[in-house]
């Protein structure tokens, strides 16, 4: 059922551009990759933007909406147009391809440099691990672990912004998942890539990512675990 | 793999900024805690300097004031220099360094004037 209408401008172009204005017909539980894939289907179909499954699970959708990163297959309109206006842009921090496709290649480019490979110390003839979910590094492992690698929490980082080098909340929290993950044997190369001004020390715990992340995971919290063990490795020379 | 040598630098940087902290906040209430006594008792400076100055444990715990200080500071301003203005890293680290000296030789040579006026050295 269709109820008036929306105003929504969209950003065309990569790098310079400009923002193109669009009137969308508003529809009840609408969201904002509803509205992107009608301007592109029955408005504009020159317009790019990523998406899969629509379902909050594959973490492509995500883009900037009203000056903030979002999930958009899972926001809905209600939520952040409230006066019938929508500016929806790529997201920051991340090269623009076309209209609202970003390049991810840094992003995770970045998961690889934080080493966020799983390293395993068993083979298939080993018996399975034995772990409790109470048990307390599977707790925090377990607090990380849903991330979907969207990039909302990356485009969120003003330090991300400020120092290009910076591995950013999501690489650093998958960092940590695997430190606390008992079956894996890469920590100590982990630490190493993690420490110093492109890693964990670079966070000033701002929270950025803890207000945007679409799953409410807490990156700052994980980072500030990945702090203290790094400080512990150096003070026992294991860095 | 260990880490780079810039890595562990980073990291010893960092532990160096947290201990400071620590020392920091406990010098502060004690400093602060000091100045409201003082306000509260209505001593004049000359009574302070009486009391305070020439006391070699006040001096010690000044002189570890000022050096925490100095190594925090420093740390701090590196990092915001590095972000916000487009320096390399290594003269925002140099230009920090000249604000720790510059910073601790003003703050020693506070605490040991005010020892001095107190009838201490």
């Amino acid at each position: 059922m269709s109820t008036g209408s929306l105003s929504v401008s969209v950003w065309r172009g990569s790098k310079k551009g400009r923002f193109a204005d669009y009137d969308v017909p508003r529809r009840d539980r609408q969201t904002v990759l509803d509205v992107v894939t009608h301007i592109q289907r029955y408005i504009d179909p020159s317009l790019s933007y990523r998406f899969a499954c629509r379902v909050g699970v594959c973490g492509s959708c995500a883009m900037t909406v009203n000056g903030r990163a979002r999930w958009t297959c899972r926001t809905h309109v209600n939520q952040v147009a409230a006066d019938g206006r929508l500016r929806i842009e790529p997201l920051r921090s991340l090269r623009v391809i076309k209209d609202l496709s970003v390049d991810m290649t840094d992003f995770f480019d970045k998961w690889a440099k934080a080493k966020g490979a799983f390293e395993p110390t068993a083979t298939r003839t080993n018996d399975l691990a034995a772990i409790q979910p109470g048990d307390f590094k599977r707790r925090q492992a377990s607090a990380g672990i849903e991330c979907i690698g969207c990039g909302v929490c990356y485009a969120s980082c003003d330090v991300v912004q400020w120092n290009s080098d910076y591995l950013g909340p999501a690489a650093l929290n998958r960092a940590w998942t695997l430190i606390n993950d008992v079956r894996d044997g890469g920590s100590r190369e982990r630490l190493a890539a993690v420490a110093g001004d492109a890693g964990c020390h670079a966070c000033h715990s701002q929270q950025g990512c803890v207000e945007s992340c679409p799953k409410h995971l807490n990156p700052t919290a994980s980072i500030a675990g990945l702090k203290r063990a790094v400080a512990w490795a150096a003070l026992k020379g294991t860095l | 793999m260990s880490a780079r040598p810039d890595t562990l630098g980073e990291t010893r940087l960092w532990l160096a900024q947290r201990f400071s902290a620590a020392v920091l906040a406990i010098c502060v209430v004690i400093h602060l805690g000091g100045m409201i006594m003082t306000v509260q008792a209505g001593l004049t400076a000359a009574e302070i300097i009486g009391r305070v100055g020439g006391h070699a444990g006040w001096f010690a715990f000044y002189v570890v004031f000022v050096l925490a200080a100095a190594i925090h500071a420093p740390i701090g301003l590196r990092t915001v220099l590095s972000e916000m203005m487009a320096i390399p890293k290594h003269h925002a680290g140099l230009l920090a360094l000249v604000f720790g000296l510059f910073q601790a030789a003003l703050g020693l040579k506070a605490v040991w004037g005010f020892y001095r006026l107190g009838g201490g050295a």
